[in-house]
């Protein structure tokens, strides 16, 4: 457990790791609460104040869409849809990568490199296009959505993972365990997957934003989410039409999602460099 | 006036000294050695000359060359001073030549740099420097990339590049060690001729390469200097108490400091084994050829060969992590099975491994206790925590390591601490046999020594059998009953200590013997007959592999493989074995 | 080396083939006809319309016919723009795509090569973080907010530049696609050159090459550069796919008429026969271009061994 601990200060310390991580809670915390206490919700309709400037009335505080909805609860929806998309598909690219990278390391030999050559085939694909040709065809699924996207990203996840264990795997440590007739199960849990977890945790923080990335694109395009669902993608779609009479309706979703992004590049940056330094000394 | 003028130099990172107070002075033409352990700062001192410590480093006192201050001078006026005046060669040729440009060009480029040459006389200049430091055919060579030299041949390459310029000083910084132990005489050799009026400041860790090759020498300790002086009154009254555990950790080969042969019953035998892997794109390699081993009980052999000699491959085959293509294994009179899976529980705990690296041989995410505890897990688990925990302390101090280990993780143990924490792992099971894979390689000397005064003790006391792997005679001389050295695959020789050291019978053993320095400045450099590097084992020679290096090869040799044939106490693979005379 | 070349061109035959499979299955897969949302037709016209494009035939041999139409150049004709075929429109619309993507892709290389090898020289300088903190920024804001941005700034309040594609000609108007296509390769090439700048200016023969006197110029153009740019040339071929991907939300920003666009109404209107087209051309293309990179690769690194 202490190994942890020790982590834990290590990270404590990491000014890069701890402001973008509390801005990402605080984003996080603020998208669930606010919408419960705005007296506004994201669906209503009124024609009679489209175009609304931000402002302090009627709680409207990121002004109106041209449909007279409330942005500021619109937005709020829109990064949970966007945290919760990430989020999942980047667990769904974890699950696949790891299992994945880690069996063909650990096996290696023959079925590593055959396993290896189809994430090379894959990896040569332009994914983004088979995943729109995916939602052309079967209309635009919500679930779908955190497949695909999944899908796309655990290859890089896969390869790390597998890079790490067949090092590891050849590590003397390791050696002396098997030499031992240590079990593999035990030689997997104790000795392989405590010194993986640096670099997953590592990825899994990058793969956040390029998850978030392909879920705006799609609904951006009018591919992902639909109305009146919303996403940050799909707001700034709705911006990008509005943006010479009411540019807030830009600036204000397209910054945040750069915010959020922002925030887990510099959170897996930082990350990064923590666990480099681990290795290096 | 000196030529360089050291004075109170002080290297500092944050709170870390790494070199204090340091003040020493090298004339023209001389040739100083700078000895230490690692630590002692003699590579920072090296690094601080040529303005190329990092720039985290603190420097204070002063460095003048040729009169003038380096201490505080940027880049542009090194600039002026490296190569021209001082040129450095590093320990590893592999890290410091540029494995993505061609030899000459890299040479090239510093005459273009320093407007020594340009054009076709750079490239004539380039091709005579590199005749000169003895590589073959250099007018093709330069065209070549590093990958594509040997060892040796790169380190004569680096060697090249640094005296192109005629540089007043020439910095060697551990020149040799990366280096087969036959061909680092060669290049020290080199060195000494081709330096000519070139002032040498020759950085080592070893004493005997020192006696050979310098007027004066400097111990360092600790960043500091604790001894200098000729290098003849320094190991004839050596003044300080750490020069003197220095020469007494230099490794020395006589025949009557190996131990007596032991006798009786093999406990462990190897008979015919032959290992090869699939070398893609080569079609097989055959690492092992034919090789039988016994080791009794309470007995050290020691197996001594250089790069591709099959020693580990042998050592692999053997604890079965690979499958020998053919020969068996056996213990206690029991046949082994090839590969490690199927073996009996018991056969595993019965031999055990140590490895080169310390570091790398435990895992840095456990505690020492968690880390020695391991295999008595698997083997007795019937033991309960308490039990466990007696053994692990037991056993702790056995390698002199006390109770306030216990809860250590490896990155917070030194590089002598963490080999007794893998030796405490391996002794814990209480196995009959235990395997040293280069076990003292990565370690400094005076550790080096103490590792194996530690095995020495525990042989005495339990009767432990301990089959040593090295590179290098001189580290096994003080604990083998029995020595078997390896060349490409095959045994070329195989007696008990005394009698390899005393008389050797294969010209190869002969050359390992004259390729460990000699701590003695008395004793002048034994010139090795032996020419050339080990040949790739992608494609051995004809006949007997070593014939292209050895001096009294004949006709013969080129052809047909000599068979083991016994003299006295040796067993010995040479067609001239009983014919010529290899006494020192 | 021609061995090596023909090797990985028979190896990218099946990850093609896979492309195509995949695709053309997915299309295949799709709950209800391409014409669903039409108009109810008369049974008879129905018929004809299936006939016409052999949805009346079976799954496989549909495959068959459109495998060897694909390997002739031939993807088919379009369910909406009934006058073309896929072949054509690909043809019409790819150059411009391809120019406006090749212009980003070497703006991309020049200036994040310098802009990263500046940093990684000057690393925790100022120099480094404010190249760095733009890199950041470059990375972390999507190319559909960028466009929009420099669309309203740059042409709408400021009217430097043109907004749209029709209207204006020449260089002006693809000066924006272009930036806004570039930004992002920019921001990441900078970064991956910073990184293994640093690391090769790091290693033991960059200490050899200092120690020779050669100076920071000379130590980084004929010592450094090489290895450094071994994993920019690695990306190039992400940094294409990625550049096609922005294309498509780009080209729907300006206006531009490239394949990008197509493959978008494409998208939206279900056009099947066009986005799998456009698909299997992207992927070709990609795998292509993936190719290239790994030979080049290997001229570059002479530790490569073709085998």
């Amino acid at each position: 457990m202490s190994a942890v601990l020790r982590l834990y200060r290590r990270i404590r310390r990491n000014r890069a790791v701890n402001v973008s991580g509390g801005i990402l809670a605080a984003i996080a915390v603020l998208a669930v609460l606010l919408p419960l206490v705005s007296q506004n919700n994201y669906l209503e309709t009124d024609f009679g104040r489209i175009l609304e400037a931000p402002g302090l009335a009627d709680m409207h505080w990121f002004g109106t869409d041209d449909l007279g909805r409330d942005l500021f609860v619109r937005t709020m929806m829109g990064i949970r849809v966007t945290l919760l998309v990430a989020i999942v598909a980047s667990i769904v690219s974890l699950v696949i990568g790891v299992l994945y990278g880690a069996f063909a390391g650990y096996v290696g030999g023959r079925v590593d490199a055959v396993m290896m050559r189809f994430v090379d085939a894959l990896y040569a694909m332009p994914f983004i296009f088979f995943v729109i040709l995916l939602m052309v065809v079967f209309e635009r699924n919500f679930l779908l959505i955190f497949v695909a996207i999944g899908a796309i990203n655990w290859l890089d996840m896969a390869r790390i993972v597998r890079g790490q264990t067949l090092s590891l795997r050849e590590r003397e440590f390791v050696e002396a365990a098997r030499l031992n007739g240590v079990s593999t199960a035990r030689i997997i849990l104790r000795h392989i997957a405590p010194n993986l977890m640096g670099v997953v945790i590592v990825y899994v923080t990058l793969t956040i934003p390029q998850a978030i990335l392909v879920e705006s694109f799609l609904s951006f395009l009018g591919l992902g989410i639909q109305e009146p669902q919303t996403s940050l993608g799909a707001l700034v779609n709705a911006g990008v039409n509005q943006m010479e009479s009411a540019p807030w309706m830009l600036l204000i979703p397209g910054g945040l999602l750069a915010l959020i992004l922002m925030c887990f590049n510099f959170l897996g940056d930082g990350l990064r460099d923590l666990f480099d330094a681990r290795q290096n000394r | 006036m000196s030529l360089l003028n050291i004075c109170q130099l002080g290297i500092r990172y944050g709170d870390v000294v790494a070199v204090d107070d340091l003040s020493f002075a090298i004339d023209s033409g001389e040739s100083v050695g700078l000895v230490g352990e690692s630590g002692s700062g003699k590579t920072q001192t090296a690094l601080a000359i040529l303005g190329l410590l990092p720039a985290t480093a603190e420097i204070s006192g002063s460095i003048k060359f040729a009169g003038e201050e380096f201490v505080g001078a940027d880049d542009r006026a090194f600039d002026k001073l490296r190569a021209t005046r001082v040129s450095i060669v590093f320990q590893d040729p592999t890290q410091a030549l540029n494995p993505y440009l061609r030899i000459g060009e890299q040479l090239r480029r510093i005459l273009i740099a320093h407007n020594i040459a340009a054009g076709a006389e750079a490239d004539a200049r380039v091709i005579e420097t590199l005749e000169s430091v003895g590589l073959p055919d250099p007018k093709r060579q330069s065209g070549a990339y590093p990958h594509q030299l040997s060892g040796g041949m790169r380190q004569r390459a680096m060697i090249a590049s640094a005296l192109i310029t005629s540089p007043d000083l020439l910095i060697a910084d551990e020149p040799t060690t990366a280096l087969d132990v036959t061909v680092q005489a060669q290049i020290l050799e080199l060195l000494d001729t081709i330096r000519k009026d070139t002032a040498l400041l020759l950085i080592t860790h070893d004493l005997g390469v020192v006696a050979g090759h310098c007027d004066r020498m400097l111990v360092l300790e600790n960043g500091g200097l604790v001894e200098s002086g000729a290098t003849r009154q320094v190991f004839g009254t050596p003044k300080c108490a750490h020069t003197v555990s220095l020469l007494e950790a230099a490794p020395r080969l006589k025949q009557s400091i190996a131990p007596q042969p032991v006798s009786g019953k093999a406990l462990l035998r190897v008979d015919g084994a032959s290992v090869s892997y699939r070398e893609p794109g080569y079609g097989r390699l055959h690492a092992v050829k034919s090789v039988d081993l016994a080791l009794r009980k309470g007995e050290t052999v020691a197996i001594v060969g250089e790069s591709g000699s099959g020693k580990s491959s042998l050592v692999r085959a053997l604890l079965g992590l690979v499958a020998a293509e053919s020969g068996a294994v056996s213990f206690l009179g029991e046949t082994l099975p090839r590969d490690a899976r199927s073996r009996r529980q018991q056969i595993r705990r019965e031999l055990q491994l140590i490895f080169q690296d310390p570091a790398g041989s435990l895992n840095p995410q456990m505690r020492v206790s968690d880390i020695v505890v391991e295999p008595l897990s698997v083997h007795e688990p019937s033991l309960d925590r308490r039990a466990c925990r007696e053994r692990v302390i037991r056993i702790l101090e056995q390698v002199d390591l006390g109770a306030e280990f216990l809860q250590r993780y490896p990155h917070e143990l030194s590089g002598g601490q963490a080999q007794r924490v893998a030796i405490a792992r391996a002794l814990i099971v209480e196995p009959k046999v235990l395997i040293c894979d280069e076990a003292v390689a990565a370690l400094d000397g005076t550790v080096r020594e103490q590792i194996l005064k530690l095995l020495q003790d525990i042989q005495g006391r339990t009767g432990l059998s301990i089959l040593f792997i090295s590179h290098d005679l001189g580290v096994v001389s003080s604990i083998s009953h029995r020595v078997l050295v390896m060349y490409l695959g095959r045994l070329v020789e195989c007696a008990d200590g005394q009698t390899v050291f005393g008389s050797p019978k294969h010209p190869y053993t002969r050359a390992l013997i004259d390729a460990v320095p000699v701590p003695d400045p008395e004793a002048g450099i034994a010139h090795t007959s032996l020419s050339g590097e080990v040949p790739s084992i992608l494609s051995p020679p004809t006949g007997c592999a070593f014939h292209p290096r050895c001096a009294y090869a004949e006709s013969r040799c080129t052809t047909e493989l000599p068979a083991p044939t016994a003299i006295g106490a040796t067993t010995v693979c040479c067609h001239r074995a009983t014919e010529i005379d290899l006494q020192a | 080396m021609a061995q090596y070349v023909l090797k990985r061109l028979l190896g990218a035959i099946p990850t093609l083939l896979f492309v195509v499979v995949l695709s053309f299955l997915l299309v295949h897969a799709a709950p209800g006809g391409p014409f669903d949302e039409e108009r109810v037709l008369p049974d008879a016209v129905a018929a004809n319309i299936e006939a016409y494009y052999h949805l009346d035939e079976s799954l496989p041999k549909q495959f068959v016919r459109y495998l060897s139409g694909v390997l002739q150049g031939d993807f088919g004709p379009s369910y909406r723009y009934r006058d073309h075929t896929v072949s054509e429109l690909i043809a019409d619309a790819f150059p411009l795509s391809i120019r406006l993507g090749v212009m980003a892709i070497i703006v991309g290389v020049v200036i994040g090569v310098g802009l990263g090898t500046l940093a990684a020289l000057k690393q925790n300088t100022v120099t480094d973080r404010v190249a760095m903190g733009f890199a950041m920024s470059g990375i972390s804001i999507p190319i559909f907010v960028i466009a929009p941005l420099l669309v309203l700034f740059l042409a709408v309040k400021l009217n430097w530049l043109p907004a749209g594609w029709s209207g204006s000609s020449g260089v002006s108007r693809m000066l924006l696609p272009v930036i806004a296509l570039a930004l992002p390769q920019i921001a990441y090439i900078s970064r991956l050159t910073r990184a293994s700048m640093i690391d090769v200016l790091g290693s033991g023969f960059i200490r050899t090459a200092r120690a020779q006197g050669l100076g920071t110029y000379a130590v980084v153009r004929y010592h450094a550069m090489k290895p450094a740019m071994l994993p920019v040339l690695s990306y190039m071929g992400p940094a294409i796919a990625s550049v096609l991907t922005g294309s498509v939300v780009v080209e729907q920003i300006f206006g531009i008429p490239g394949l990008g666009q197509f493959f978008v109404t494409g998208a939206l209107n279900r056009d099947y026969t066009l986005v799998l087209g456009i698909v299997i051309f992207y992927a070709a293309l990609i795998v292509l271009l993936n190719l290239i990179v790994d030979i080049l690769y290997g001229v570059i690194d002479p530790r490569v061994r073709y085998r």
